[in-house]
């Protein structure tokens, strides 16, 4: 069987603003194999999210530890964790978070600025991407110009470019239209289906189908955690190019 | 991150907001235009002074009496002191004290009222001797200079200044008229052509006659204000200064160098003194235009604040994408170092061409040989200066954009 990518026991997250404490994740024990592909579902305010950020690094859990990859990443730095998100991790947003005014191919090379990869591998790497999304003939268009669906094709591309271990993938379908959400969804299969890791936050069952397994989240716990026995198959569509 | 990425990405983000950009750096552009103005034009000055200075000639020092001024009070009693005599000059004046001396020239001065008819002329009495002509290349429109004879003899005679002349006769020939000074009637034998300000005399306004006339007519005093020495040749300076030095100390009886009652100043040192008080001048006036640079600064945190603000979910983004807080932080401080590097080197380019103006319009219109020195100290200061303001006022924003958290940031709407 495959090894633990992600292992978090005791995971809680509490926010505090002045004398009221908002409790964002309870406990949370769970653990994600490489090459798995997770949907976490819950009703909006369940914690969903708040999981999210704390295993996409971007927030900290206040108590709890997350193993990733093996190392504890409970006592990293603020430092230590911008180089884990960088080398380890890729993010596809519900907003897409692609600068507007750059190039296509500019959105997708920026995790090598930070990782100092240097010209020409970047743009090597990073047209190897946009190939890979089926955005080559869309390289030097400015972001903004795209539609929704290649927009967030663009965003994979970004996430995938740093050959990350784990892709997350906030909503990825909440803002485009069903066909380019179908497409993304198509897409994310692909690439479980090549061995990448996806976890995935949704709050519509539909979307979650398309993983292979289903955490569902209330109230800041756990409160299922299955294989998904009959996965939602999405026929191949192809990307417009 | 490399080096070059930072800088294409803080091009990048000002690029976004070109009108803005420009606008925040008017202050600084402002500053550091007026700075660069004034100390050009300061240096334009020194080096005005300087060349009239050495329009004297290099070899030319001046014997002074009194002690030598060590503060601003004592400029005023080396007027009034009275220890150089007439012995003292021709004891300056024997080949065995000074042998490098080529010329001595006494001086004394004061103004006097002239009057011819019903005109009158406030002019300065320059009294010398023949060897003025060379001494300050003398040039005559119409007449004659008095020579060795007329100091001896006291004729009352005198050479007079553009300025008086036309003051004095308007057109008419001034030459062997009779014009009226103090108590004392002298006889114009000559008129000095176009000379201007030289340095501590404006020929124009002087009237010019034998020292010793001077000194029994008009001043009615029988001491020696300056004594001009020419040296026979720069190299020669330093041996006689120290000629002069031990001839009147010997004639004075001084042992003590410390109670000299005479000093003797160089071109150099006249040069020094000038060049201080335009220093100071210049060092007040760009610290008054150097609160401009301040306010400027302010100006460019305000706007990079409100950058910082309205760019959180982009800083989010890159900080999920692995941007470490100092790949931020050095992101917008670079944004406000060239914002303020830019805006220095216009405001440069623009104090250049004002001072390349006003030193223009010096020569032209004010006759001043006012030459344009290009102030290149300034210029590395002002673009030193302006970076260092960029970095000051960038600063605060920067780190509030780099203490954002990857999480916050993104969810900023």
């Amino acid at each position: 069987m495959a090894t633990p990518i992600i292992e978090v026991r005791g995971l809680g997250k509490e926010y505090r603003e002045q004398d009221v404490t908002t409790v964002g994740l309870a406990s949370v024990d769970l653990t994600i194999k490489e090459g798995e592909f997770v949907a976490i579902v819950g009703p909006s305010g369940s914690g969903k999210s708040t999981l999210l950020q704390i295993l996409g690094c971007l927030d900290r859990p206040t108590k709890g530890t997350y193993r990733l990859a093996g190392k504890n990443l409970t006592s990293f730095s603020d430092g230590e964790l911008a180089q884990v998100r960088n080398e380890m991790l890729g993010f596809v947003f519900q907003a897409f978070n692609l600068m507007p005014r750059q190039s296509v191919l500019e959105n997708v090379k920026m995790p090598l600025i930070y990782a100092g990869v240097p010209e020409p591998v970047r743009t090597q790497r990073a047209q190897a991407m946009v190939d890979l999304v089926g955005l080559t003939n869309r390289s030097d268009f400015a972001a903004a110009k795209l539609s929704g669906g290649q927009k967030q094709r663009v965003a994979i591309a970004r996430a995938l470019v740093n050959s990350p271990r784990v892709i997350f993938a906030d909503e990825p379908t909440g803002s485009l239209d069903s066909r380019s959400g179908e497409v993304i969804m198509r897409f994310l299969q692909d690439l479980n289906d090549q061995g990448n890791t996806i976890v995935l936050v949704t709050h519509e069952s539909y979307v979650a189908m398309a993983a292979k397994r289903m955490v569902s989240i209330r109230d800041g716990m756990i409160e299922e955690d299955r294989v998904i026995d009959k996965r939602r198959i999405i026929a191949e569509q192809g990307f417009e190019k | 991150m490399l080096l070059h990425d930072t800088l294409s990405m803080a091009l990048r983000g000002l690029s976004t907001h070109k009108s803005r950009s420009f606008l925040t750096i008017l202050g600084i552009v402002i500053g550091i235009s007026s700075i660069t103005l004034v100390t050009s034009i300061g240096q334009s000055a020194e080096g005005l002074i300087l060349g009239e200075v050495q329009g004297l000639g290099a070899q030319n020092v001046f014997v002074i009496p009194g002690r030598e001024p060590s503060g601003p009070n004592g400029f005023g009693f080396t007027i009034l002191d009275d220890s150089l005599k007439e012995r003292d000059l021709e004891a300056l004046r024997k080949k065995s004290n000074v042998p490098d001396a080529t010329r001595v020239v006494p001086f004394v001065f004061g103004p006097a009222v002239a009057s011819y008819g019903s005109e009158a002329f406030t002019a300065t009495v320059l009294g010398g001797t023949d060897a003025l002509v060379p001494l300050y290349n003398l040039d005559l429109s119409a007449g004659m200079m008095f020579d060795d004879y007329d100091v001896r003899e006291r004729s009352q005679i005198a050479v007079i200044g553009k300025d008086v002349a036309k003051e004095l006769f308007g057109s008419s020939t001034a030459i062997g008229e009779k014009i009226k000074l103090k108590d004392s009637s002298v006889r114009v034998i000559g008129v000095l052509g176009d000379k201007g300000q030289s340095p501590f005399v404006d020929f124009d306004d002087a009237i010019v006659m034998p020292y010793t006339t001077a000194q029994t007519y008009i001043l009615g005093f029988s001491y020696i204000q300056r004594i001009a020495v020419t040296a026979s040749s720069p190299e020669t300076m330093d041996a006689v200064v120290k000629d002069i030095e031990a001839t009147l100390r010997d004639m004075h009886n001084i042992t003590d160098p410390e109670k000299d009652d005479f000093f003797v100043q160089t071109p150099t040192e006249i040069a020094d003194t000038f060049s201080t008080i335009t220093s100071v001048l210049t060092l007040l006036l760009a610290s008054v235009a150097g609160i401009s640079l301040v306010v400027g600064g302010v100006g460019i945190m305000n706007i990079m604040l409100v950058s910082v603000t309205e760019r959180t979910r982009e800083i989010g983004l890159r900080k999920a994408l692995g941007a470490k807080n100092n790949d931020i932080l050095l992101q917008f401080l670079t944004e406000a170092v060239i914002l303020t590097v830019a805006g220095g080197i216009l405001g440069i380019a623009i104090g250049l061409s004002l001072s390349y103006f006003a030193a223009f319009a010096a020569r032209t219109f004010a006759g001043i040989a006012m030459p344009f020195i290009l102030p290149v100290s300034g210029m590395v200061m002002g673009v030193l200066v302006s970076a260092g303001i960029g970095l000051i006022f960038g600063l605060f924003p920067a780190r509030q954009a780099a203490l954002k958290s990857p999480m916050e940031a993104l969810r900023y709407e």
